[in-house]
């Protein structure tokens, strides 16, 4: 069935806390709604879902990456080059360092953005249920969940007190 | 921070995207010559590729001139934005929230100049891809990863990638607040797209917070390296005096940092000027920065001091030789001394005073001297040590910088200002998200007899905070 996304705005966390409450009472998993906000609240402030990521992976993957690339890169090129000097081996250890660090802590930090993008959920493409308001400070409590339950879940979100009209979106 | 300005999320969204949805009067006129100076360094330099390097200063045997002296220059100031914005970062220091975005941003204008003058001086700055890349396969010739040529831009190149995919991501939220505000059809498109659809869920925010966290503490480390990769240019040559020496990592990241910071607390005092960010840049803020800067520039004096002192420890002749030279005959000696007055002497005592800390036009003006200072700190490590590096009488040389050279220089002062308007036209210079978070997170509390602000701290992990829901 269709998903569709329902939008309450809030102007005091409390009653975006509230409505939280509601949504869980009315039978919403923790999975089916969400929290916007304009800027980053302290976890937990309207009781919601601590969630869960794997970022701390994806620099560790991209340093390995980088580190290997810059490997082939230093090696390849001095072997595919001899060039003798003061009679030290070819493959000069101490020049590649420069090298393999820059490149390995270069492959950590573009992991880490690849990370970060996909550990948001981003790029998305669909804005479902969104308000303009959210970004001047007003607290949004998002419900996506099948079309036929959008009725109990802005009966949820209209109990903790809505400031204005349910905003409806589809996903 | 004591001094505070309390807005809504409202009036932060009017003020600080004003200048972007909207023209201020002086905005084009200031483009238009800014973009006059750029075209002309262009210019100069299309003459220079179609004449040859023969047009500029640069003859046997000083080799390096304007060009490499500059270089150095614009890697040190961009060492100011992660240095400002990643220690604070960590730290969660209140007093960043108005100023890391310019300080990142200057950072990424400031590499892309410094990029821009080995590009130039080496006259046909598209071989340098040979140098750096190993494409060349049928001729088999392939980049001498030994060399500082080879290393100079893998440490620059992968702190200007950082630097850039760092600001980005700290653009992200604001991008999306540009997007809701923004009236007219096309740039709100255009900004949709570029916020990637980012909405202020709770995950998004929580990786936001960590990416600043975690970005810094990666970019750090890199930071540290490109000034010390730069300084081994000179450091690892042999047989050039006041080249060779140790200090020179330490010694080059340690004067980055201070011509860095003294640039960030400039463009603090120019936004205010220019952009009437004056209910967030407060007094206090150039407080913060001139007490800092006061470390830093002591901490450099030291290292400046100590070098001098280990160069002339051995007192072996062609060194001292040297030292004499620089501080001694026209036009080194005046401008050694210009030097010293200008990055030391007159700004440290200055921000020993409360009252000239605080002021904008006295941090600007200190800044400005500082700046001045630390690029004839350059110039003179770059020039004298050329002019005898040849012990042979006949083979000394001097330098004087050519009119192409002058140009192109004054080119990269332009493009860094004229890249810091155009980013301003289009993204906020000020992190909007943050400010809010500082607002929202501050609160006056009574002490005794006292109402003082306090600050809730930020990026706690969820487990700190109650989680009666979950029990």
């Amino acid at each position: 069935m269709a998903k569709r996304s329902v939008l309450g705005l809030y102007i005091e966390e409390d009653s975006a806390a509230d409505a939280l409450d509601h949504l869980r009472d009315a039978g919403f998993q923790d999975h089916e709604y969400e929290i916007l906000t304009g800027t980053p609240y302290p976890e937990g402030t309207f009781g919601e879902a601590e969630p869960q990521h794997h970022l701390y992976r994806w620099p560790i993957f991209g340093a390995l990456t980088g580190f290997t690339i810059s490997l082939f890169y230093t090696s390849i090129t001095q072997a595919a080059y001899p060039i003798l000097t003061g009679g030290k081996p070819v493959l000069a250890i101490p020049a590649m360092m420069v090298i393999l660090y820059e490149l390995t802590m270069l492959g950590a930090v573009i992991f880490t953005i690849i990370g970060i993008i996909f550990e948001s959920r981003l790029p998305r493409f669909f804005m479902g249920a969104y308000s303009e308001k959210i970004t001047e400070g007003y607290i949004g409590v998002t419900v996506t969940t099948e079309e036929d339950r959008t009725d109990k879940a802005e009966e949820a979100l209209k109990k903790a007190g809505i400031d204005g009209e349910i905003i409806r979106g589809w996903e | 921070m004591l001094e505070h300005t309390q807005l809504t999320d409202k009036e932060l969204n009017d003020e600080l995207l004003r200048d972007i949805l909207t023209m201020p009067k002086w905005w084009l006129p200031a483009v238009l010559f800014l973009a006059t100076i750029v075209i002309t360094g262009y210019s100069a330099f299309g003459y220079m590729v179609f004449n040859g390097l023969g047009v500029t200063g640069l003859n046997r045997p000083v080799f390096w001139g304007f060009f490499i002296a500059n270089f150095v220059f614009w890697i040190g100031i961009s060492h100011a934005g992660i240095m400002i914005s990643a220690i604070l970062r960590l730290t969660q220091a209140e007093w960043r929230r108005p100023i890391t975005r310019a300080a990142e941003v200057m950072t990424l204008f400031s590499l892309a100049a410094a990029l821009h003058t080995p590009l130039f001086h080496v006259g046909r700055p598209w071989r340098v891809f040979y140098w750096i890349f190993p494409y060349d396969f049928s001729r088999g010739i392939w980049p001498n990863v030994k060399s500082p040529f080879v290393w100079d831009p893998s440490a620059v190149g992968t702190y200007l990638i950082a630097s850039t995919l760092f600001v980005i991501v700290c653009l992200i939220p604001d991008l999306a607040i540009l997007r809701d505000r923004a009236k007219n059809k096309i740039t709100k498109f255009i900004y949709a797209q570029l916020c990637l659809g980012f909405r202020g869920t709770t995950r998004q925010w929580k990786l936001q917070i960590i990416a600043g966290i975690l970005l810094s503490a990666l970019v750090l480390p890199i930071f540290v390296s490109v000034h010390t990769v730069v300084s081994w240019d000179f450091a690892v040559l042999i047989g050039t005096e006041g080249w060779r020496s140790t200090i020179f990592g330490p010694y080059f990241i340690i004067g980055a940092v201070h011509s860095g910071v003294s640039a960030v607390a400039m463009l603090m005092a120019l936004s205010v000027w220019i952009y009437g960010l004056q209910n967030y840049i407060k007094p206090d803020h150039f407080d913060a920065i001139a007490r800092l800067l006061i470390v830093v520039a002591t901490t450099w004096f030291f290292f400046f001091f100590l070098e001098w002192v280990w160069a002339m420890f051995t007192l072996e002749s062609p060194e001292i030789a040297l030292r004499e030279l620089q501080v001694g005959p026209w036009p080194w000696g005046p401008l050694f001394g210009i030097f010293v007055i200008t990055s030391f002497v007159i700004p440290v005592p200055l921000w020993m005073f409360r009252r000239f800390r605080r002021n904008a036009a006295i941090m600007f003006f200190t800044t400005i001297l500082v700046n001045i200072g630390m690029w004839l700190e350059r110039f003179l490590i770059v020039i004298p040590s050329l002019m005898r590096r040849s012990h042979l009488t006949f083979d000394w040389g001097s330098y004087s910088p050519s009119l192409i050279e002058i140009l192109i220089v004054l080119e990269t002062f332009a493009f860094v200002a004229l890249g810091m308007l155009l980013f301003a036209k289009a993204f906020p210079l000020v992190p909007v998200f943050d400010m809010k978070e500082g607002m929202r997170n501050r609160h006056l509390i009574k002490v005794g007899r006292r109402i003082i602000p306090a600050t809730i701290r930020e990026g706690l992990p969820h487990h700190y905070y109650n989680k009666e829901h979950h029990k």
